[in-house]
């Protein structure tokens, strides 16, 4: 792992063995392939079995339910280590985890969790998570999908987009408003009638994961489907606050790949007699990239400090999220530029992980949305309002 | 059936640049990153799946080191290993190999067992004595390069691998088994294995805990001794031959010239 601020003596012995473990396992099965998954954008099935066995689905989560219950700083080293592979991949996981197990485990019944949990930790189901529309992903208040009463059931009208895993999910936690306008939660299957979730084609993002629509046309669900205790924007919002803290830590790990890369092409590419590693702007890049790595591992573990102590704000997560994404973003950017015309092939890894990380950059809350919620927080006034 | 499985922490071949002191002629194993001998994964693996398919087994893992070789027995248990034993003390440094089969039968007479599982050689090491000492000082047989197995009704069936091919044999248990490299796919520790590794069993071993004396074991008792080490000596760059039409010609002249043909 890079680590040139030695966070490694943080770490305790079973957080440097899952770190490790992921991190072999990513070296072995990953890495080797993902280019070509990338390029012929496929998502690889297989890998749900491999997650799954390997317990990196929901990692954070309680053993009674199947989950390996690791503390948040070995799920940050999980998220970190999936994501020096390619973000697609880390994404997949991380939906499944902080956005589908985790819904399930804080706002289900006792019976949901029983049923579900298990399944989704080994890999036997596969979910996705329906909040963003078309309209506007950052104004998650203003969707228009709806949840009428219907007897003892509810009917689903709307739509949904830039679902990560939907075409290819078993279940689906969608979010709907009801006839009071309050923002609930269902556990909706795939095969329910009147639910479709139609590829989303030629990205070029993010290709080795599958991402879709979910259309929702008169799909009846019955009462098992509700999660009786999320009520409110705040609940899909908390699942987003999971799923961010994870990313803070991935988006670290893709910087390590493009740096890793630079470095090690810099040091071996030689123009007027010697290694471009010795130029001083190139020597300026790669230092300002490995800075950026250090300050942002360090933020991320202390993150994960405050999150196991129950210290954690919602602030603190979207400040870690918008620079860790954005240093990981620049740093490719960098890294494209250090390797030239090699840059813009896949055959090394960089340009990969910088088209990823332009989604990353986006999703679970931009860039500048990020700027805002930490602007309301030190100033007092909001900016989105 | 109760199965043991001796392993090893050796500095990480795959980031380590092995050095040895000159004054001791040992490897340095401090400062270095240590892990669990992939060749004794291997031989993990293989118990592992002979535990699973037996359903009532359990797989002890058996580690001679320093206290912090217990990560290396940490790692194993994560893969699946029942509990562990770590014999740990200062008289076993510089142990030779029958010095350290001294220490592993003793501890293994302690633990019992039906059938033991060893690395061909450890990747630091790699005298490949161990397996066939511990064997002889526990008595019973050694099967020594064993790429697959099967235990039915208290005898093993296995394939050894010789020079010719694969020699199936038989052995009625307890017997010990050196797994030969490469033959089993070590598993990935999985997450719910690491967590539970910190809760498995390790039971430390020292000297007089095995009745053992300081002449037995360690440097004092060693009848190997290492009298010198030197760097291999660099090949020589070999011929390359220019094919100006006349290549094959050439080729077959060095051959010819070195008697290979």
């Amino acid at each position: 792992m890079l680590d040139f601020y030695a966070v490694d003596r943080l770490l305790t012995a079973e957080q440097r063995a899952i770190r490790d473990t992921v991190r072999e396992f990513v070296d072995a099965e990953i890495i080797p392939q993902v280019r070509g998954w990338w390029d012929r954008h496929e998502f690889p099935a297989a890998i749900k079995g491999r997650y799954g066995a390997l317990g990196l689905f929901g990692a954070n989560l309680p053993e009674e339910y199947g989950c390996a219950g690791v503390d948040s700083i070995a799920y940050g080293l999980i998220n970190y280590e999936l994501e020096r592979g390619d973000s697609g991949l880390r994404s997949f996981a991380s939906v499944q985890g902080a956005l589908v197990m985790y819904p399930i485990y804080a706002y289900g019944s006792e019976e949901q969790r029983r049923r579900y949990l298990p399944e989704l930790a080994a890999g036997r189901l596969i979910g996705c998570f329906g909040l963003t529309e078309s309209d506007g992903g950052s104004d998650p208040g203003a969707m228009r999908a709806r949840a009428r009463r219907d007897g003892d059931g509810w009917v689903l009208n709307g739509a949904k987009m830039w679902i990560t895993n939907s075409p290819l999910a078993d279940i689906a936690v969608v979010w709907a408003k009801d006839d009071e306008g309050i923002v609930r939660g269902f556990i909706v299957p795939t095969d329910t009638p009147g639910f479709s979730a139609p590829i989303i084609e030629s990205k070029m993002s993010l290709r080795a994961s599958c991402t879709g629509e979910i259309v929702l046309q008169d799909c009846r669900v019955g009462p098992e489907a509700i999660l009786p205790e999320a009520k409110g924007l705040k609940s899909p919002l908390g699942c987003l606050t999971q799923a961010r803290y994870g990313i803070s830590w991935g988006a670290l790990g893709a910087l390590e790949a493009v740096y890793s890369c630079a470095r090690d092409y810099a040091t071996t590419r030689t123009t007027f007699g010697k290694p471009i590693a010795g130029r001083q702007l190139v020597q300026d890049k790669l230092v300002r990239m490995l800075t950026d790595h250090s300050l942002g591992l360090l933020m991320a573990h202390q993150l994960g400090t405050l999150k196991d102590a129950k210290k954690m704000t919602f602030a603190q997560v979207s400040m870690a999220k918008r620079n860790n994404v954005r240093v990981a973003l620049n740093g490719a950017r960098a890294a494209r530029e250090i390797l030239g015309g090699n840059g813009i092939t896949t055959e090394y890894p960089v340009i990969r992980h910088m088209l990823n990380l332009e989604t990353v950059d986006t999703y679970e809350g931009t860039h500048d949305i990020h700027t805002m919620i930490v602007g309301r927080e030190i100033t007092g006034v909001g900016a989105l309002e | 059936m109760r199965i043991l499985v001796c392993v090893k922490q050796v500095p990480d071949p795959n980031t380590v640049e092995y050095q040895i002191d000159p004054d001791t002629k040992r490897l340095v194993r401090d400062g270095v990153t240590n892990v669990l001998d992939p060749g004794a994964e291997v031989a993990l693996e293989a118990a592992l799946q002979l535990a699973e398919v037996d359903g009532d087994s359990t797989v002890t893992v058996v580690a001679m080191g320093p206290e912090d070789a217990e990560d290396a027995l940490r790692r194993a248990l994560a893969m699946g290993a029942t509990d562990g034993a770590l014999i740990t003390d200062d008289g076993l440094a510089g142990s030779d190999a029958l010095g350290t089969a001294k220490a592993l039968a003793a501890t293994i007479k302690e633990l019992g067992f039906d059938i033991i599982f060893c690395a061909t050689e450890s990747t630091d090491g790699y005298t490949g004595m161990v397996p066939g000492m511990v064997a002889e000082l526990l008595g019973i047989p050694h099967l020594s390069f064993v790429r697959s197995l099967e235990v039915r009704d208290g005898v093993l069936t296995g394939q050894r691998v010789v020079a010719l091919g694969y020699q199936t044999v038989q052995c009625p248990l307890p017997l010990l088994v050196a797994i030969a490299s490469g033959s089993h796919e070590p598993r990935y520790p999985a997450l719910k294995g690491i967590m539970a590794a910190k809760r498995k069993k390790v039971e430390e071993y020292n000297l007089a805990d095995l009745g053992l004396a300081a002449g037995d074991a360690g440097e004092s008792g060693a009848r190997e001794r290492v009298l010198e080490l030197r760097a291999v000596e660099e090949r020589q760059a070999g011929t390359i031959v220019e094919d100006d039409g006349t290549g094959a010609a050439q080729i077959a002249a060095l051959l010819r010239q070195r008697g290979v043909i």
